[in-house]
């Protein structure tokens, strides 16, 4: 360990280890840029100091990635990808192989979870503009992270061949239907059937646990690649790399992600872990929101069980559909519902160029955003709450008032973004 | 020597050519993957004719069975049932089965009751918005949707259909339930998903 008087002192930036180690790791290093990597993501990448709660559900999100991964992977090796099989397969993982239930439990429990650390996580870049210039990739790579996550979702609750699976994917594949000439022949091709089968079960099955995965890895690599090239935002939207120490080139403001930031985020994975294991071992079902009770009856192409609903992530963008019943400019109101409903989540897209405050952080923005803000996740809230219950006349017409303010929200913000009495934004971030 | 006195266009030419025939020959490769999505020859074959034996059915009863996978309705109409039909007429968005007809309506059935003999309804329980199976029949004042009228409610999206499965207007599904090609074999025994034009 200790360099003699006649070795020379070789730096390796590992003070610490043992020769042998620092050795190999030279080794490595001439062979794969270990080093250059885990210093430019992890010990060397500078994230602002005054990061807040807000910030746990990036690194939860990829918690959440594994344990669906790592679950996904044995459930896999009990689960049968067959139309007169699928259902009894499930069943036996629940009920006969060993701690099954646990891995199938984690699994569902993932699924759900994963969309709430998710819009979280999109809420705090709507909170601090974390969306805005030069953030606009980030934002993009995470959108299309969400969608393929909605794919995911969609694709593999098909898999346990239940009431639910069955009738969810049939409304959703005939949203296709809706769209003009090329629709219902789309919808058979999806399909592969002239009906949700077999064939669709297995597609559904490869695109669940092959393709989408694939992808879902890609857009996250790409996610956080364009994110440590451009550094992270922060609850003041100050840019910290414009005020650097002038001798070390390193923002005054910036602390090395490792291990202030690995630490930290321990403590959030620690709660969340907490939470999500209270609820995989006492309510798996969640009230009927993570796993549906028409989901425990096997298909049936033949009845239509008597209410209908999708998961709860979905609800929101499904009551948007439903709220579209007018035939405007003589086009179906099915056609209609399908674009609002498509639209409702692709407008996301575009919201770094919605954007027009002079200030990215909500706390330097008027009052009056705030008040915006509240009122598009009421909204948000009620039409993912209305999403959950049978169609009725008043749960309509509320649905329509809503889908007005979620559609008003993005697309007045290039007006009401600009509006009212802006405060000082500080040359340095603060810590609250 | 720059670069701009060499004179590449001979390279860039070749280079395009190459992309140009490589890109074709990209996407004639996708061509087998994208047509083994289409339903296979087995998906095709399976779709026969259906034949139902409707001696024990029980007026205002509905029986399910299927045909091509899906749901197909029959429902023995009562008096009272078919007359509800006149009272819906104003609320229907197709009271003459006008829209795809070729689709939807066999010229046979393009009456108000949509059906061969005027108490036996046959059609495809499968909504035109989304796909769900409407739930009913329900007698007038039973479901909120109806209000006072009979008829059928989807679960999904809540589009109504009256006692002939004509769509109400202003709901999300555009158009009449669809009803399949059919024929009476004898008086008591039907054909479904085929008629005298087809046989």
């Amino acid at each position: 360990m200790a360099a003699g008087k006649k070795e020379p002192v070789v730096f390796t930036g590992l003070g610490g280890l043992d020769k042998p180690v620092s050795n190999l790791l030279t080794w490595v290093d001439a062979r794969f840029p270990l080093m250059e990597n885990w210093k430019a993501h992890l010990s060397e990448y500078y994230a602002p100091k005054n990061f807040n709660f807000w910030y746990f559900f990036g690194s939860l999100a990829m918690l959440v990635l594994v344990i669906q991964i790592v679950t996904g992977i044995f459930l896999v090796m009990h689960y049968k990808p067959d139309a007169a099989k699928a259902f009894e397969s499930v069943e036996y993982i629940m009920r006969e192989v060993p701690w099954g239930w646990l891995v199938r439990y984690m699994h569902s429990t993932g699924a759900s979870m994963f969309f709430v650390v998710v819009y979280l996580h999109m809420f705090r870049g709507l909170l601090y503009g974390s969306y805005r210039k030069p953030r606009e990739l980030i934002w993009i790579f995470g959108v299309m992270i969400f969608l393929c996550l909605m794919g995911e979702a969609f694709f593999g609750y098909l898999l346990p061949w239940g009431q639910m699976s069955y009738w969810g994917a049939q409304v959703i594949v005939n949203l296709f239907s809706a769209i003009p000439l090329i629709g219902p022949d789309l919808a058979i091709w999806i399909r592969g059937d002239y009906v949700v089968g077999d064939a669709t079960l297995n597609r559904f099955f490869a695109f669940h646990v092959i393709a989408l995965p694939l992808v879902l890895l890609g857009l996250v690599a790409a996610h956080i690649l364009a994110l440590h090239e451009v550094g992270s935002n922060n609850p003041d939207g100050v840019e910290i790399k414009e005020n650097k120490d002038p001798k070390t080139g390193i923002p005054v403001d910036g602390i090395p992600f490792h291990p202030y930031y690995t630490v930290h985020d321990i403590l959030g994975v620690v709660i969340f872990l907490m939470v999500f294991s209270a609820i995989v071992f006492f309510a798996p079902e969640m009230g009927g929101y993570f796993l549906e009770y028409n989901n425990f009856i096997p298909a049936d192409p033949l009845k239509t069980p008597e209410h209908i609903a999708p998961v709860w992530y979905f609800t929101p963008y499904y009551s948007v559909l439903r709220a579209m019943v007018w035939p405007f400019f003589g086009i179906d109101a099915k056609v209609w519902g399908v674009i609002a409903m498509g639209a409702s989540t692709l407008i996301f897209f575009f919201l770094p160029w919605l954007d027009r405050s002079p200030v990215k952080s909500i706390r330097y923005r008027p009052t009056l955003h705030l008040y915006f803000y509240i009122v598009f996740v009421v909204a948000f809230l009620i039409l993912g709450y209305l999403g959950t219950l049978p169609p009725s006349p008043v749960g309509e017409l509320v649905s329509q008032v809503c889908t007005v303010i979620y559609f008003g929200f993005f697309l007045g913000m290039p007006w009401w973004s600009r509006w009212g009495q802006f405060k000082p934004v500080p040359a340095r971030v603060t810590m609250q | 020597m720059s670069n701009a006195e060499i004179d590449d266009s001979g390279r860039r030419s070749a280079i395009v050519a190459t992309s140009v025939v490589g890109g074709i020959g990209a996407l004639c490769t996708a061509v087998p993957f994208v047509a083994s999505f289409a339903p296979s020859e087995k998906a095709r074959a399976a779709g026969a004719p259906v034949e139902v034996d409707i001696s024990q059915l029980k007026e205002g009863e509905l029986i399910v069975r299927e045909w091509r996978g899906k749901p197909v309705w029959i429902l023995k109409r009562s008096k009272e049932m078919l007359d509800s039909l006149a009272k819906t007429e104003a609320k229907v968005a197709d009271p003459k089965s006008e829209r795809k007809p070729s689709e939807l309506t066999p010229e046979y059935c393009r009456n108000q009751a949509r059906s061969i003999k005027p108490e036996i309804l046959v059609a495809v329980g499968i909504c035109s918005h989304l796909g769900c199976s409407p739930s009913g029949p329900f007698p007038g004042g039973a479901n909120v949707a109806l209000g006072e009228d009979m008829g059928f409610v989807c679960p999904c999206h809540g589009s109504t259909f009256d006692m002939a499965g004509r769509v109400w207007k202003a709901k999300p599904a555009p158009d009449n339930l669809e009803v399949p090609p059919h024929m009476y074999l004898s008086d008591t025994k039907l054909l479904i998903g085929e008629d005298k034009k087809g046989a």
